[in-house]
């Protein structure tokens, strides 16, 4: 490699929130033409950092520099003036603005408003990189990828050649993460200056030409990839060796529970979201559920839980005795009062499966409220459980009267998966469990979810990362737009073979 | 925020957690500072002491025993109706509707009066009475409810909106049974018989509505935190989809509270309708509707928190029209009063839940 | 009969008051601000401008251009000071928008009526009330055909100034929401603050400007309603629930001011249509009569509910305070 230009110079850099240290003194050095992973653990300050260079945050203390001289970037337009573009995990994006609006959102040009001429440009950077994207298009009738589609070119429109994406491939489909790393290999070798936060360990190694590792807040180190390991690089994060093979039990006599025929389901809109869907889940296995994001993932588990209503099929449970109850049709109060056990882990998890400002044992409340004849609630059961799962599952929280939405991600998802276990399900759905965790919290979770499968639970695992999906379940559903793309053995499948069935049937979805 | 070469000077962090004595502490402060700047304005505008303009404002409030039985009968009242929009404003479920479900509890109030007044024993009228002011009230609640839990129906607006339907139905039935003929007003109903009138504890006029509010103190506050009603109340009023999920009939929920907190609203019709006032106007509710709002939001909706704030805001009320009485002035004045001290009031929150740091360390002069 | 040359004139007159409210309420909500303290506004603008018209009348001077300067300043600056308050509180203090709203909407009716009940005995002037009919007919002032062109001039052209400063406003507004950077950055930061600012937008800025031009737009409201619609002559309690009418009408309007034109109209005239509907000798059916403009906006309420589109929807961050370092 020729001599290396530091772009970015961060210095002493340090960030608190109220009373926790997000940042304490960091250092970290960017270069022009090359890739760095920023890697670490959950809460470990990567995304603040991040966020102080396209100011959003403020540092408390420390100092940047960008070519070699200081600046203060006070706000996001002070960011863009240095040529730092972000893409944030959560799209900044307008829904109800069209995609060329969105692009020149808080740009100051001179002149009138031409939207014309934006259009024009817009075209212009995409035929560059090789982009599709129509100006016109209004962002809520866009997928996920034409979503970050636009956040790049909005980013490149403003001449930025500082980009920082985070986990800019959690919704993404392995075709599509490809097309990405394209993309920013294109950019890397015209110079840029790229800054990619992820906890996919692959895709440090098969993209990035650095990495930089953050643990606590604190750096602890940067080295080139090529010279270091999956393994090492997960022992600098969490600051002790770690095993990283996931743990997969065979199945132990496994008998049908829930048994789906022809489901088809339209959301609120009219939209077919499930066509035709049919399969089984068997005691003591877990069943894989793969799909690009929003090909109806959500809606099946929905369904099957009595959050969703249908349009034609049948959901059969299965007890022991080989009697089978509908499910359709009724509600979650109604399942449990068949004596069906039934658990969920929904996707959004302080949207759904808690309240944010309750506290550990109001939350644990939710599932049982209803017991008892009583007008009044007990608490007492709650606050038992509350503690049970705080020393069980190691949730890191000042005490069960602590609002969960003051817990980290990680915390929060397993206060979640406590609750749902301690119902001791007969069948456990979950959505997306382990995204957003780090590598440890993620761990945690599979041995929660292994050990659910050993105690004879059905298990529906619908996940995003094939590697996990493949290592993890015992068979793996593939959905494609709504439909089964077939079912494949989690033993002996190959993920490519899996990411050709999820964009198999039509390619493209509509939600 | 502040703009300066150097970066922000000001920083501004969310609280982790103040305890509750910080919090009163700055509120205290808040209504102090309110207090003194009320008594500037009221200096300017009156040309008393600020000293005098509160002995005043206590003689107002406190002066004799007559005065006091007045402020506990609009402390009771107000108290009521608070309390009534306090389980709505826990859903999230904007009620400003208070004012028209208290004129419809009280115009069903008076129809039975005026109706039933001398055909049923008093006992039982009295009885209907409370059913059906009550049960108007639950309707004028309910009717919004239902469209917000079908249809997602902005429900400020619409219960806003329903408080016009209501004053205009009174403004008909005034004139209905207005007497004498085109008084255009109604008069004491049943003031021979006092049928329907709510009964004395001995010698107080009031004390029975001031009992009855009490009660209803302790009910709420039991009500909300800890029957299962109120953990409903609050999990939908946190997250409906979370409410959803775990199998709670959100839509059922919504109408059910909204139904309560116009029942409660009527109770409050009646008790001015029919154990203070004996006649009904439109302006009966006298804006306690929209002034509940801000009693409920500033005791953080704990119904003894209520207690104060109504008495604060009672007793500026109360203050504030002996001022004009004495000079002459407008009886609006109070508004002004009341207004000032909800800004301070509102405004100290922010320091409540935030915290404020002065950045010393920015002097780089390079940028 | 029906007398359709003497209900539009004053169904339009009604109206006024209504369309500077919607404006004004329509761009603060486009910045993120639910304002339910527009009523108060109007009032603390209507009463601003009698004060300075009654000091400026109490001086014995008549001149015509100051006789509505004066008043017209005056009432801009209330609101602007209303508008300042209310962003200070929700914007710099992130309160609740709603209690906020209310809690001024107390105060500025307070305001209205404290000042115009007192102004007399606080000035000891020698009045027996206030009538300003001298400024009143300044403003009034209809254009020069409006007589000499019969049927046309007394529907279109009988109408003093501010009347078609309150259409003017409307379009111009409209325009400047759908066609301008700054009305496309105005959306952006009502939808979805959080994109905004990360692309540079000075959300207090956007939040401060929206929300105080739309309050001294509504103020208008209140002006035009005692100097042109009450003939300069200030009762309490007159101007009535017009603001709230006005804050429904934006959801009326699907947020769109131009919209908001023909509209008011339509809620002006059902305002006044009790005085034109025979009634015979049942008199209290006036009174029924009277719920009209309310029935309508539940009914437009309940139908704009039932009929979703994306379009159509209120600003995404409506009610929200934004903060950006909120984790």
């Amino acid at each position: 490699m020729e001599e290396k230009r530091a772009a970015v110079q961060m210095r002493d850099i340090t960030k608190r929130f109220g009373s926790t240290l997000a940042n304490d003194r960091v250092w970290l050095d960017i270069y022009k033409g090359e890739i760095l992973a920023l890697l670490g653990e959950n809460g470990s300050g990567k995304t603040t950092l991040m966020n102080m260079l396209s100011g959003i945050y403020f540092p408390d203390d420390g100092k940047i520099f960008i070519n070699g001289k200081e600046a203060l970037i006070r706000s996001p337009r002070d960011a863009f003036s240095y040529g730092i573009g972000m893409i944030h995990q959560h799209f900044k994006l307008v829904d109800v603005l069209t995609a060329a609006e969105n692009i020149v959102l808080g740009l100051k040009e001179p002149g009138r408003l031409d939207m014309n001429k934006v259009a024009q440009r817009v075209q212009e950077i995409c035929d560059a990189y090789g982009f599709d994207v129509d100006p016109n298009q209004k962002i809520y009738n866009m997928s996920v990828s034409q979503k970050q589609t636009v956040e790049i070119v909005k980013v490149l429109y403003r001449g930025a050649d500082i980009l920082i994406l985070d986990e800019p491939t959690a919704v993404l489909t392995p075709q599509e993460t490809e097309k990405l790393f394209a993309v920013l290999r294109a950019m890397r070798d015209d110079g840029k200056a790229i800054v990619i936060i992820t906890h996919k360990m692959h895709e440090v190694e098969e993209l990035s030409d650095r990495v930089a590792i953050l643990r606590h807040g604190q750096f602890v180190g940067d080295m080139e990839t090529k010279k270091t390991s999956a393994q090492d690089m997960t022992n600098m994060m969490v600051g002790r060796p770690v095993t990283l093979n996931i743990e997969r039990p065979e199945p132990v006599n496994p008998q049908p529970r829930i048994e789906v025929k022809n489901l088809t389901v339209r959301d609120a809109e009219g939209t077919l979201k499930l066509e035709d869907v049919t399969f089984t889940a068997k005691s003591g296995e877990i069943l894989g559920i793969a799909g690009i994001s929003g090909c109806g993932q959500k809606e099946l588990l929905e369904a099957i839980a009595g959050l969703q209503k249908t349009e034609s099929g049948s959901i059969c449970y299965v007890k022991d005795d080989g009697t089978r109850e509908e499910l359709i049709g009724k509600d979650p109060t109604a399942i449990a009062a068949m004596g069906v056990s039934l658990s969920f882990v929904p996707e959004d998890r302080l949207g759904m499966g808690l309240v944010g400002s309750m506290d550990l044992t109001d939350n644990m409340m939710l599932r049982s409220f209803r017991k008892g004849r009583s007008w009044f609630t007990n608490r007492k059961e709650p606050k038992r459980l509350a503690e049970n799962v705080v020393k069980e599952l190691e949730v890191n929280t000042p005490g069960v009267s602590t609002p969960v939405r003051r817990l980290s991600g990680g915390n929060v998802q397993k206060v979640l998966v406590g609750r749902e276990i301690a119902a001791a399900p007969t069948v456990l759905l979950t959505a997306y469990a382990v995204r957003g965790l780090d590598i440890n919290s993620s761990y945690t979770i599979y041995d929660l979810i292994n050990k659910q499968k050993k105690a004879g639970v059905a298990v529906v695992f619908v996940g995003e990362d094939l590697d996990v999906l493949l290592e993890l379940c015992d068979r793996i559903l593939v959905l494609c737009g709504g439909k089964v793309s077939g079912i494949v053995d989690g033993r002996s499948a190959q993920k490519p073979e899996v990411g050709m069935m999820m964009t198999r049937l039509g390619g493209k979805t509509n939600g | 925020m502040a703009k300066k070469n150097s970066g922000p000077v000001l920083h501004i962090s969310k609280r982790d957690n103040l305890p509750w004595y910080g919090a009163w502490a700055i509120r205290g402060t808040a209504i102090l500072l309110a207090l003194v700047v009320c008594a500037f304005v009221t200096t300017a505008l009156t040309g008393e002491n600020p000293l005098g303009v509160y002995k005043t404002m206590f003689q107002g409030a406190f002066g004799s025993k007559r005065k006091m039985w007045i402020l506990g009968q609009n402390l009771a009242i107000l108290l009521c109706v608070s309390l009534a929009v306090t389980p709505a404003f826990k859903m999230r479920f904007w009620n400003v509707g208070g004012e028209g479900q208290i004129l419809i509890g009280g115009l069903a109030t008076a129809a039975c009066m005026i109706l039933l007044g001398d055909k049923l024993p008093n006992w039982l009228l009295i009885c209907v009475m409370t059913v059906s002011a009550m049960a108007a009230g639950a309707v004028w609640g309910g009717i919004p409810a239902i469209c917000k839990a079908k249809w997602n129906t902005n429900e400020t607006l619409f219960t806003l909106m329903m408080n016009y339907v209501a004053t205009q139905l009174v403004a008909f039935f005034v004139i209905v049974w207005e007497v004498p003929k085109g008084a255009g007003k109604i008069g004491i109903i049943n003031q021979s018989t006092q049928a329907g009138w709510l009964p004395q504890i001995g010698s107080y006029k009031y004390l029975l509505n001031i009992l009855i509010v009490a009660v209803l103190v302790v009910v709420m506050y039991f009500y909300l935190a800890r029957s299962k009603q109120g953990y409903e109340i609050a999990v939908v009023g946190e997250s409906e989809r979370t409410a959803r999920y775990v199998g709670i009939p959100v839509g059922k929920v919504i109408v059910r509270t909204m139904m309560l907190s116009g029942a409660i609203c009527g109770l409050a019709g009646l008790l001015l309708v029919g154990g203070t006032d004996h006649t009904i106007t439109t302006t009966i509710a006298g804006g306690r509707g929209f002034t509940a709002v801000m009693v409920a939001w500033l005791a953080k909706f704990n119904p003894f928190g209520m207690v104060f704030t109504s008495f604060l805001l009672v007793f500026l009320g109360r203050g504030a029209a002996e001022i004009s009485t004495i000079y002459g002035l407008n009886h609006s004045f109070g508004d002004i009063l009341t207004g000032i001290i909800l800004f301070f009031i509102i405004g100290s929150e922010f320091f409540i839940s935030y915290r404020l740091d002065f950045l010393k360390n920015n002097g780089k002069e390079q940028a | 009969m029906f007398d359709l040359v003497a209900f539009f004139p004053r169904a339009v007159m009604q109206s006024i008051p209504l369309l500077f409210g919607s404006t004004g309420e329509t761009l603060t909500e486009k910045s993120g601000n639910l304002n339910l303290g527009i009523p108060g506004i109007m009032y603390v603008g209507g009463i601003c401008g009698v004060i300075g018209a009654f000091f400026y009348e109490q001086a014995g001077a008549s001149n015509g251009f100051l006789a509505v300067l004066i008043p017209l300043v005056c009432c801009l600056v209330g609101s602007l000071l209303m508008g300042l308050l209310y962003c200070f509180l929700t914007v710099t203090l992130r309160a609740n928008q709603n209690v906020t709203g209310l809690a001024m909407t107390t105060f500025g009716v307070g305001f209205g009526n404290f000042f115009g009940g007192s102004l007399i005995k606080l000035t000891g002037a020698e009045v027996p009330s206030i009538a300003l009919t001298a400024t009143s007919g300044y403003f009034r002032k209809t254009l020069p055909f409006a007589e000499s062109t019969g049927v046309f001039g007394k529907l279109f052209l009988s109408y003093g100034f501010l009347a078609y400063a309150a259409i003017a406003i409307a379009l111009i507004s409209s325009y400047v929401l759908k066609k301008t950077r700054v009305g496309l950055q105005l959306r952006a930061v009502g939808e979805s603050p959080a994109t905004a600012d990360a692309a540079g937008i000075n959300i207090t800025r956007y939040k401060y400007v929206a929300t105080c031009i739309g309050s001294m737009i509504a103020g208008l409201g209140g002006l035009y309603y005692v100097m042109d619609y009450a003939c300069g002559v200030w009762s309490n309690n007159g101007f009535g629930d017009r603001g709230w009418l006005a804050i429904a009408l934006v959801i009326f309007t699907i947020w769109r001011p131009n919209v908001g034109i023909l509209s008011s109209m339509l809620f002006g005239g059902l305002y006044i249509l009790y005085l034109f509907i025979p009634t015979g000798t049942f008199l209290a059916v006036k009174e029924l009569y009277k719920m009209l403009p309310y029935l309508v906006t539940i009914l437009v309420l309940v139908l704009t509910s039932m009929r979703n589109k994306r379009e159509n929807q209120p600003p995404e961050s409506l009610g929200v305070p934004y903060f950006r370092e909120e984790r």
